[in-house]
């Protein structure tokens, strides 16, 4: 199984400054692309992503669970089987992903929604790392 | 309090809606006029989603919204009126003449448009159409989020 692709759908700079900083961390350059919906519409918007996921599988990440991203990317996985769509995007869940794309897109999906999650945690006050 | 805004926005539901002009206005219902997302349960799940539990979403064509608009004029409770193109715009206007203004809010580029704003593509035909929709004494502004200033027509036709 080759090595799966990740598209970051999101408003303004959030997705290229996402794949900017996922490699600066890990040295990662060619598992992501970044797809800004800046000035599109749906239909402009759907033939950025098309250009961006290309041929093969893809995990697409979305920064909102709602919005034109989100519409755009769901609307394209309708019509590709080999597509898994993940929303609420965060930097912890990319950078498990550039390390496990010897998956199936909806594994891949599966494991970056854990490793994002677990990355969200409240602190509140003097309270020591470890019990946030 | 009824329908507090008339949007044309190419994204239909999207943050700037429910969020940017939702919040400030306490919108409690949205109703989304197209022909198309009516017809599609998909399309409509799609838009749900994007919106939160306290916010009544309902889907209607053209149709349907001139036969149910007296109805959401007179709901208590303060709601958007969204259409995503100009031609739809134009529908609900005519079938519906207490619709007295629309808000530009998004209608991005594609092929034969030219930029007029940021975020308003128009073709000279749709541009067309918004001065006669004004001339018929529909208040047609262009602004994307409350906090911008509202552009009038003959700054951007």
């Amino acid at each position: 199984m080759s090595d799966l692709r990740g598209i970051i759908v999101s408003h303004a700079a959030v997705a290229q400054a996402l794949v900017t900083a996922v490699g600066a961390i890990t040295g990662v350059e060619d598992a992501l692309t970044g797809v800004s919906n800046e000035g599109c519409g749906t239909a402009e918007l759907g033939d950025r992503l098309r250009t961006a996921i290309g041929e093969g599988p893809a995990v697409v990440f979305v920064d909102l669970p709602g919005g034109s991203c989100f519409t755009s990317s769901m609307r394209y996985a309708k019509q590709h089987a080999e597509i898994a769509v993940v929303t609420g995007v965060n930097l912890a869940m990319l950078l498990d992903f550039v390390f496990h794309r010897n998956v199936s897109p909806a594994e891949a999906a599966r494991r970056a929604v854990d490793a994002g999650a677990k990355a969200i945690r409240v602190t509140v006050g003097p309270t020591s790392p470890s019990a946030a | 309090m009824s329908l507090a805004l008339y949007r044309i926005d190419d994204r239909l539901i999207h943050g700037q809606v429910v969020v940017g002009w939702g919040q400030p206005l306490h919108v409690s219902f949205i109703v989304l006029v197209d022909d198309e997302v009516s017809s599609s349960d998909w399309e409509q799940d799609l838009y749900r989603m994007g919106v939160p539990p306290q916010i009544e979403v309902i889907f209607a064509s053209v149709d349907s919204a001139a036969q149910l608009f007296s109805t959401w004029e007179a709901d208590q409770r303060v709601g958007i009126l969204l259409v995503g193109d100009i031609d739809t715009a134009v529908a609900v206007a005519s079938r519906i003449p207490q619709v007295k203004r629309f808000n530009v809010g998004g209608v991005h580029h594609r092929a034969g448009r030219k930029e007029r704003l940021r975020f308003v593509y128009l073709t000279d035909d749709e541009a067309g159409k918004l001065r006669a929709l004004a001339a018929r004494g529909v208040d047609v502004t262009a602004q994307d989020v409350p906090t911008a200033r509202p552009v009038p027509i003959g700054e951007f036709t």
